[in-house]
């Protein structure tokens, strides 16, 4: 299980991105996540909980969009979702395809940053 | 009162970083003219036999090679390859499940890759998480030994949808655990269509020519 260790990374890099952005609490985390990204989503989902402790991110909110496989076909002239990863075929014409153009993703697309109150004098 | 939080777009990918210095050793390997492959498997698939195997025969040819081999713990794997006389660099992840472009990156730190044609990077025998992480290498092998089933590519797809090349191993105990060479083709075919498959056995010697000259052939 690497979940943990991506979990981590994502983390990090949401971090310094709301340090640069005047700081504040992170309330969620919208990430895109492919299947052929090597990542589990609900081991992903687990990890994620538990290495926000203690960080900008504590009690935030991990929103995962999941990302179909793509594949071209050389046949059909374009991009085809496929259904499952275990067969890379146009639902079309049903060629096999090693064409990936999308499902690899493991990108994070946004976060939610919580204003900081200001101070009231 | 907190108000309504507000949307900030990042658009990174989590695993730049890796991928960066991927991409810096990836370019350090080409213009020092060594060919750079990994080997991913499951634990026990045969990639320490197929290794001293590649490693000693290759020497035999006259190549340069050497190796780096990932595992959990022990440094079991690299003395059996030492006697093979290729330098060989053990690295002990310790609890990580896989290797990563920087533990490769420090692992060559002291090594004059020039002096090479040919490195190999086994990976820990792991068929998940490896998948995730690009090591600089420019042909990944994946291994599958006929006693794990024909199906295995259909339940790992990830790691074989990112690999070049399926190497099959123990072909000697095929018989003996009725493997079906066509299902399995077809299984291999169905995640990754179009990868090349090298069928073998180190124990007898069988297929071990068409591998052996595929490698060479990778040689500038």
């Amino acid at each position: 299980m690497h979940e943990l260790s991506i979990a981590l990374s994502m983390i990090e890099m949401a971090s310094d991105e709301a340090c640069r952005r005047g700081g504040g609490r992170v309330a969620a985390l919208h990430l895109k996540l492919g299947p052929l990204s090597g990542v589990v989503r609900e081991a992903l989902e687990f990890s994620y909980e538990i290495a926000c402790q203690g960080t900008a991110l504590e009690g935030s909110q991990l929103i995962v969009e999941d990302v179909p496989v793509m594949i071209h076909c050389s046949s059909c002239r374009q991009d085809e979702i496929v259904e499952s990863i275990q067969s890379l075929r146009c639902p079309r014409c049903g060629e096999l395809s090693n064409e990936v153009t999308q499902g690899r993703d493991l990108e994070v697309v946004a976060l939610e940053l919580e204003e900081i109150p200001e101070l009231v004098t | 009162m907190s108000s309504k939080p507000r949307m900030v777009e990042v658009r990174q990918n989590v695993l730049k970083q890796n991928d960066l210095l991927a991409r810096a050793l990836r370019e350090r390997f080409e213009a020092a003219g060594v060919i750079v492959i990994s080997m991913v498997s499951t634990p026990g698939a045969g990639k320490t036999a197929l290794l001293e195997y590649t490693l000693r025969e290759l020497r035999s040819r006259g190549l340069h090679v050497a190796a780096l081999v990932g595992d959990l713990a022990t440094e079991n794997d690299a003395r059996r390859l030492a006697q093979s006389e290729a330098p060989v660099k053990q690295i002990v992840t310790g609890t990580i499940c896989h290797l990563d472009a920087d533990m490769v990156q420090k692992a060559l730190d002291d090594w004059t890759l020039a002096d090479l044609d040919m490195l190999f990077i086994e990976n820990v025998g792991n068929l998940v998480c490896p998948s995730s992480y690009d090591l600089g290498e420019q042909l990944r092998l994946v291994l599958m030994s006929v006693t794990e089933g024909e199906d295995k590519p259909l339940k790992y797809p990830t790691i074989f949808n990112t690999a070049d090349v399926c190497v099959i191993t123990k072909m000697d105990l095929a018989e003996a655990v009725e493997f079906d060479l066509n299902a399995a083709r077809q299984s291999i075919q169905s995640v990754r269509p179009g990868m090349q498959t090298i069928e073998l056995s180190v124990k007898t010697g069988a297929g071990v020519d068409r591998y052996l000259d595929f490698l060479h052939s990778r040689k500038p």
